[in-house]
């Protein structure tokens, strides 16, 4: 039993920067667990730019990015365990991994989760058809493509056009691979705008939204899809079914965070992000484990993920120290217009500002946001447009959380 | 060199009957078109002992069924593959299914099967939680059960080739000739192979093959399954396997949990052309869903991690077909093995080297060993087991699959072990590895890596040319 102040689970940009944040804060006895041979999750295939235009006011590749976080990891003597899969987290933190130096067990003053996400299949979409070779989640495509070298397919289409998926539309054309289509289900992209200017327009490749691929065809390897269009009710229009010859299917449809420990370990997570329900220091449940980043919500920006690691770091940090205290706490919930609304929790205290994290249920143009505490209206922000694929922030002060009474809700009314 | 025996197809009848005519001291041969064993309908049915009680009285299914149960049961724990008896429900939704419950039940007891017991709608509930308040009745057999039907066939094949089979893989056959007592098979790439006797076993290419000698007697009439598969937090939504009353069809849309901790939706049952066309469609899905959530109650949806089809070799008489051809002296044909074909798989084995024996008296082999290695060994450690396994083997440290959490080490050490896989699908059915909620997300490049002989872009999914990769940057 090895024990520690805190034990960080995933070496991602989340982890890392919570782990960061946590020395800095001063706890010195700070672990990062990662399951990869290298410090930077996903990042390290992402090689295209685009990274840290908030954090670092410059653009950044995705190996960039996690090298300015590996160093500061490195540089503060941080204990890294590589090649370390966490396998169970019990309820009095005691953290057990899998390393080839054998079966390790943490006792941890506190925990935080930062296990990222993983990409839907296609099974869960349940797409008819044969199973051939050739269909990838775009994840995978990615991994083979940028760090391993490979051409995954010389003609594809891609279904779903989140922002991996218009990634790799144009990292499969740039390999002089042809991207045949791209098909989004819903009536918009839930990429951000950037990606699907410079991803597709800049290439010519079609994005065709409010289509599915209903079939896939090919016995051994992919060798065509049949796309079609959808109703409102997201079910296929049989008369708009056509044939795509096409050795490639990619599936970019959408990210669900991993949070098999999590739910292992008892701690309620929502429905609605499938990340934990947390307060705004991001602590769980469960008392002493935190989350942050992907494991948490699906940021658009790894920027993002990075604060809030540095939010969750700082966190464990006061919680080890018994200085986060027992305080009223009322639930935030999500209104008209709104999907969903992090943190799920406020303890009522007036020493900090709290960001509320938040996106819409479907694209608007300018909208008002009402933050309100038991009926009564706290704060309003206007936005000129709003998309589910672009996460909002709405500061609430420390002033005005002192006015808090009872729980707060976020909604939105259109302007007109 | 001279086989003794040729067996044609590598599912799980072929490689029980390869196991079981290791017995004897015999050179076997078993022959199999596809890049693995357990590549037709072996790999994707329902995976379920059936107690016995369905078949019609006096027909071999019902004989070979109610033998067949604790015949694999048996042969499950000598080979190590996961078995489990956790009984069935055949549930009756109006007072005329009750009659067929009935029937069933009365039909079991005519064919020998034991622990049968009606129950009311109730008392099902009682036992099975989830079971819809629809049910009015219910056929418990207690003695039937839940197996995984590619893990079973490869360890019939791994403890054949263990006691001395070989096999021959991509081994299509498409010409049998006879001449004085000797048989030569030929594959479509011109590989020949000579044997003194042939058993067809070769799924829903039985009726063809028997064919290729001229023996035009039988007929399949293949008939697709499509299931849904879902994630292992679904697995406890019923215990038990909870069937509806049979129809014409086959024994309807049931609802299982299986024995890796998945639950289970399925099959439907569609006449297709070819026993190769396992492809699903969205009216089946649809149906499954439909008739699944007839039975059992707040199935999660969300939750399913894959679909797939099996194509049953459903012959042309209702019942199985296990004889020496009327033709060919010397060639025992087996078809229209299906359901309850898994259930029955050694009492087949055993019925169809017993007609071998009556063509020619059989010398017991007495270095035959029944058991195989438990492949699995790892995983059912405690902690400080794997912690003192690791220590002196290290690859058993790293997980490669962090869905099904499989080893590096599992996976290398399942490519040395009989028969050993060639490819990705073969890898990921004998270790579990991207069976899980992702499906292989993550772990596909790393398993192409070990499987790779010298460049990843000879890895395929499943043989001939389902290559993952279409060239180096």
């Amino acid at each position: 039993m090895i024990d520690t102040s805190i034990v960080v689970v995933g070496g991602g940009p989340g982890g890392m920067a919570a782990a960061v944040a946590a020395f800095d804060a001063g706890v010195k006895d700070v672990v990062i667990l990662d399951r990869d041979e290298k410090l930077g999750g996903i990042l390290n295939q992402c090689i295209h730019n685009g990274f840290g235009l908030h954090k670092f006011g410059r653009e950044l590749t995705g190996p960039e990015y996690a090298k300015i976080y590996e160093d500061m990891v490195t540089e503060r003597g941080i204990k890294v365990y590589k090649e370390t899969t966490v396998l169970d987290i019990s309820e009095d933190k005691v953290v057990t991994a899998s390393s080839r130096e054998g079966i390790l067990k943490f006792r941890a003053g506190a925990v935080i989760l930062a296990m990222g996400c993983r990409e839907r299949s296609r099974g869960a979409l349940n797409i008819p058809g044969n199973r051939p070779a050739g269909v990838y989640s775009a994840g995978t495509a990615q991994k083979l493509i940028n760090c391993m070298g490979y051409c995954v397919g010389k003609k594809a289409v891609i279904l779903g056009s989140g922002d991996i998926g218009l990634i790799m539309a144009r990292r499969l054309t740039l390999e002089g691979a042809k991207v045949e289509a791209v098909c989004e289900i819903m009536p918009y992209s839930s990429g951000l705008n950037r990606n699907i200017v410079q991803c597709l327009e800049d290439f010519d490749i079609p994005l065709y939204l409010s289509t599915t691929v209903a079939e896939i065809h090919g016995k051994d390897r992919v060798e065509g899809v049949t796309i079609a269009e959808v109703d409102e009710k997201r079910q296929v229009i049989e008369e708009t079914k056509r044939y795509i010859p096409c050795d490639t299917l990619l599936l970019s449809v959408g990210l669900i965070p991993e949070n098999e420990l999590t739910k292992e370990a008892g701690i309620e997570l929502s429905p609605v992000t499938s990340g934990s329900v947390v307060d705004q220091y991001r602590m769980t449940k469960l008392d002493g484990v935190f989350a942050c980043g992907n494991v948490l919500q699906v940021h658009d920006l790894v920027d993002y993920v990075s604060e809030e690691g540095e939010i969750a770091g700082k966190s464990a940090v006061a919680y080890v120290r018994g200085e986060l205290k027992e305080e009223k706490t009322v639930s935030v919930s999500a209104g008209n217009g709104v999907r969903y609304v992090l943190p799920q929790m406020l303890k009522v205290t007036d020493t900090e500002d709290v960001d509320l994290y938040l996106r819409v249920t479907q694209p608007y143009g300018k909208v008002k946001f009402h933050v309100t505490s038991g009926g009564e209206l706290l704060t309003s922000v206007t936005r000129l447009h709003a998309t589910p694929g672009e996460m909002e922030k709405i500061k609430l002060s420390k002033e005005k959380i002192a006015l808090v009474k009872g729980d707060v809700q976020v909604y939105l009314e259109e302007v007109l | 060199m001279i086989y003794d025996v040729a067996v044609i197809g590598a599912g799980v009848i072929g490689s029980a009957i390869a196991r079981e005519l290791m017995k004897y001291k015999l050179k076997v041969v078993v022959l199999e078109k596809a890049n693995d064993v357990s590549c037709g309908a072996s790999k994707a049915n329902s995976g379920i002992v059936h107690g016995g009680f369905d078949p019609q009285p006096n027909t071999l299914k019902a004989k070979l069924n109610v033998e067949g149960v604790e015949k694999l049961f048996d042969a499950a724990k000598l080979l190590n593959v996961p078995i489990k008896r956790n009984g069935s429900l055949v549930c009756a939704f109006s007072e005329e299914e009750t009659k067929t419950v009935e029937e069933l039940y009365n039909r079991g007891i005519l064919n020998g099967v034991e622990g049968m017991k009606i129950l009311t709608g109730d008392e099902a509930r009682a036992i099975e939680k989830n079971l819809s308040k629809e049910v009015v009745s219910a056929l418990l057999i207690t003695n039937a059960g839940i197996v995984c039907p590619y893990e079973l066939t490869i360890a019939c094949m791994g403890n054949a080739m263990d006691n001395g089979a070989e096999l021959k893989l991509k081994f299509e056959v498409q010409k049998i000739e006879k001449e004085k007592d000797l048989f030569t098979i030929e594959s479509k790439e011109g590989d020949k192979v000579q044997s003194r006797y042939v058993i067809n076993s070769a799924g829903g290419a039985s009726a063809s093959t028997a064919a290729l000698v001229g023996d035009n007697s039988y007929g399949i009439i293949p008939r697709a399954g499509e299931y849904l598969l879902l994630d292992k937090k679904e697995g406890a939504r019923v215990s038990h396997t909870i069937f509806q009353v049979p129809t014409k069809d086959g024994k309807g849309i049931l609802v299982s949990p299986t024995v890796d901790g998945n639950l289970l939706l399925g099959p439907t049952a569609t006449v297709v052309s070819s026993p190769e066309d396992t492809y699903t469609t969205k009216e089946g899905m649809d149906k499954v869903i439909k008739l699944a959530s007839k039975s059992v109650t707040g199935i999660d949806l969300r939750s399913v991690i894959t679909s797939f089809c099996g194509v049953r070799a459903t012959g042309v008489s209702d019942d199985f077909i296990i004889e020496e051809s009327k033709k060919v002296k010397g060639m025992i044909n087996l078809v229209g093995i299906d359901s309850p074909g898994l259930s029955s798989t050694f009492a087949i084995a055993e019925y169809t080297v017993d007609i071998l024996k009556g063509l020619e008296e059989l010398t017991p082999n007495p270095d035959f060993n029944p058991e195989r290695e438990d492949p699995h060994f790892f995983r059912k450690m405690t902690d400080s087991e794997k912690d003192a396994y690791i220590k002196e083997h290290s690859d058993y440290g790293k997980i490669v699959c962090r869905c099904e959490r499989v080893s590096e080490g599992e996976i290398k050490d399942a490519m040395k072990r009989n028969p050993v896989p060639h490819d990705l699908d073969g890898v990921k059915r004998r270790t579990r590895s991207s069976m899980g909620r992702c499906q292989g997300g993550f772990c596909t490049p790393y398993i192409m890596k070990l499987l790779a002989e010298d460049s990843l872009e000879s890895v395929t999914k499943k043989g001939k040319e389902s290559k993952m990769l279409t060239g180096k940057l």
